[in-house]
């Protein structure tokens, strides 16, 4: 048992932070908020876009323990950049592409010349993963997809897109040229689209339901660790504030019914850490598919609630200031807002959780 | 980062839970699972068949008794005895008086009393709180007047455990009322015997006696049976908060009472209680967990624990409250039979758990000072 991260694993973070926190301010971040191919470029540089791949590919062959600090040094900058949408499809590719998908897709990703995004949510469905309408039907050597995808995140600015569609086997993974569509924007920031079907020409990947679950149980666990290190943020700033902000002549940080609101909010973030530990542990260790999804479930409900809890407070001890646009802390309640309710919010981990 | 035990770990853990559970008497476990009184003698009993195997007092240094383990084993072995369901190991004499002897006591005082700890011969008790010193604890009023070689100890001590089953009492005394009332406080060990001690119990609201008032009227104590020096009584009490705070978690015995309460409550076919029993499941795994990493910075630094390991003692009596609450909305609201009877009072004596040992509240200041800097 240890809760190390290895020399490499820190290293790569420590220089992500530095270069985040050189490059990636909250006001270079408003400015970089459709994608920046200078940031994009430099994750590249670094190794983060190869680290999820395998070394077949160009990658590194990173697990989410090996993501887990990179992805708690994205929740503090609150970075906007297509990482989690790319590598939710090239993971689909790498464990359900073929032997022609795979050479022509993961290198690019690895070297940062190509961007992906996973299509597979449709108004309606919630959070359940199995609740496909779109089809594919096949027409000579391909498939033609007909439906629609909703607020897929990463889609403007992707160049090629995982899309899941039902055909007479059930739920099949098939991958298609981008889709013109207006851009829209998450809560948080994020650019992304709906998508719209008709009769797109696409080519099957060998996966199906399965590779889904495996790969948004594992994206939950890395949404764990960026909400832990959005809720570090939150933390610290809010500390910070109490610290420095006068009211009746003196630091409302000695007020005792703030005091007592920061340390539980404090708790709440040092609980949510352990939970994406044990989330991102479980996903590089455990064989076992319940033992999977009874961690991940277990451990996005205690970082859902943590992330409501602590985002609310840290506007509230703000007070009118963490209502500003202006202030970073209310974009940390919008990304926790979000991270909250992504792959699903506490209810549906708790009946998933429940059922197991 | 890997949060499974190293097999050395597990095999140590499997060694441990098996003895523990082929040696606790089935009597005893049977008590402690059905929540019944335990008497001095059945906490005695299971205390010395430990004290036996040489498992009583793991921190303790070898040559006292202690098994040398590393903090990752002692913490397997705490576990493991919540889990198993044995009478509670009291803590006054194995991880507080003791802790604080083997820092601050002569070597006259170690010889006298370590052995009778470890072998469950004294049994130990906690003269702490006063009436009007309760959170407070540095504004304590009981008296201890220096005459030649004795003190004359006069004053009340309030909410003492187990002070009727106790041989000998550790007492925060008041030597000096001087300017800065914490350098007027002394470390005494009072045997609980000697004239002038009247024990009356307090009888709490589940109906149990488990806590006392302790009057001291002009008690004579040998001077030889003062902790560290006079007036540093403080320090040494500081010294055994910092102590005690690691092991209030209590997470063994929470995960054998939430899987009572799961199979207690299996024909309970409403979803919003299986949200809260999850919810409280997962309190339990984030606690745990959290346990696990302030072991590991405590092994990898080699420093004590910090201020914020309050929390386990906060969210640890959280969730021992709330398995309390979960087992009084599972069972029948007409059940008459003993069983029942006993954990609709186990909901009422929990609600101590968030009140003793420094209150939760008091916990929230320690965070807030220490680890914050608020």
């Amino acid at each position: 048992m240890n809760f190390d991260y290895n020399e490499e694993q820190q290293l790569l973070a420590d220089s992500l932070r530095r270069y985040l926190q050189a490059q990636y301010s909250f006001e270079q971040r408003r400015k970089a908020l459709d994608g920046s191919p200078e940031v994009w470029a430099k994750f590249a540089e670094m190794g983060l876009l190869a680290l999820p791949l395998s070394p077949d590919y160009g990658g590194f062959g990173g697990g989410a323990v090996d993501l887990m600090a990179i992805m708690e040094a994205f929740g503090e900058a609150l970075v906007v950049e297509p990482y989690l949408a790319t590598l939710m499809a090239s993971r689909l590719v790498a464990r359900a592409g073929t032997a022609a998908q795979k050479p022509a897709l993961l290198p690019a990703v690895a070297e940062g010349r190509m961007k992906l995004a996973f299509a597979h949510t449709e108004g309606g469905a919630r959070y359940d993963l199995a609740a496909v309408r779109c089809t594919a039907k096949k027409a000579g050597g391909h498939w033609l997809i007909e439906g629609e995808k909703k607020a897929v995140q990463g889609a403007p600015v992707a160049d090629k897109l995982v899309v899941s569609a039902r055909t007479a086997e059930g739920v099949a993974l098939f991958l298609t040229d981008p889709v013109k569509a207006p851009t829209r924007r998450s809560l948080d920031g994020f650019p992304e689209a709906d998508l719209v079907f008709s009769g797109a020409k696409a080519e099957a990947l060998s996966g199906g339901l399965a590779e889904i679950e495996e790969t948004v149980d594992f994206a939950t666990a890395l949404i764990c660790a960026e909400a832990v290190g959005a809720m570090k943020f939150s933390c610290d700033a809010t500390l910070e504030y109490l610290k420095t902000r006068k009211q009746f002549g003196v630091p409302i940080g000695t007020f005792q019914a703030l005091q007592h609101r920061i340390v539980e909010m404090y708790i709440a973030h040092e609980q949510a850490k352990s939970m994406a530990c044990l989330a991102c542990s479980t996903m590089d260790f455990s064989e076992n598919s319940k033992d999977r999804a009874r961690a991940i479930s277990a451990a996005k409900i205690k970082i859902a609630d943590a992330a409501r809890h602590v985002s609310q407070e840290a506007v509230q001890l703000h007070g009118g200031m963490g209502m500003s646009e202006e202030m970073k802390v209310s974009h940390a309640f919008r990304r926790l807002t979000v991270l909250a309710r992504q792959f699903g919010d506490a209810d549906h981990h708790l009946a998933r959780f429940g059922a197991l | 980062m890997d949060l499974n035990y190293s097999p050395e770990e597990l095999a140590f853990r499997d060694e441990a839970r098996t003895w523990l559970a082929a040696n606790l008497p089935a009597d005893l476990k049977q008590k402690v699972e059905r929540y019944e009184h335990l008497s001095k003698e059945d906490l005695l009993r299971w205390h010395r068949i430990l004290a036996d195997k040489g498992w009583v007092a793991p921190a303790w240094p070898k040559e006292w008794g202690g098994t040398g383990w590393n903090v990752v084993q002692r913490y397997i072995f705490e576990e493991e005895l919540g889990y198993v369901g044995g009478p509670p190991l009291i803590p006054f004499g194995l991880t507080m008086c003791a802790p604080v002897l083997l820092q601050f006591g002569t070597d006259a005082q170690k010889k006298k009393f370590l052995p009778r700890i470890f072998q469950g011969k004294d049994f130990w008790c906690q003269g702490y709180s006063e009436p009007g010193s309760g959170s407070d604890l540095a504004s304590l009023k009981t008296k201890a007047v220096r005459k030649d070689n004795f003190y004359s100890v006069s004053g009340q001590k309030i909410w003492t455990t187990l002070a009727h089953y106790a041989d000998w009492i550790f007492c925060l005394v008041r030597t000096d009322s001087g300017e800065k009332r914490q350098e007027g406080i002394s470390f005494l060990l009072i045997d609980m015997k000697t004239p002038g001690i009247t024990i009356r119990p307090l009888i709490l609201m589940d109906g149990a006696h488990e806590v006392n008032e302790v009057f001291f009227d002009d008690v004579k104590v040998p001077a030889e049976n003062l902790v560290h020096q006079e007036g540093k009584g403080w320090t040494v009490a500081k010294y055994l908060l910092g102590y005690e705070r690691m092991n209030t978690g209590r997470i063994g015995a929470s995960k054998r009472e939430l899987e009572k309460v799961k199979e207690f409550a299996k024909d309970v076919a409403d979803p919003r209680f299986r949200d809260r029993l999850s919810r409280l499941e997962v309190e339990l795994m984030a606690l745990e967990i959290t346990n696990l990493r302030f072991l590991d910075r405590m092994r990898r630094t080699g420093q004590p624990p910090g201020a914020d390991v309050s929390m386990l003692k906060i969210k640890g009596t959280e969730i021992q409250q709330g398995l309390t609450e979960l087992a009084l909305d599972a069972m029948d609201p007409t059940a008459n039979d003993e069983f029942s009877v006993a954990l609709r009072k186990r909901y009422l004596s929990m609600r101590k758990t968030t009140i003793y040992a420094g209150s939760n509240e008091i916990q929230r200041n320690i965070i807030s000072k220490m680890t914050l800097g608020l």
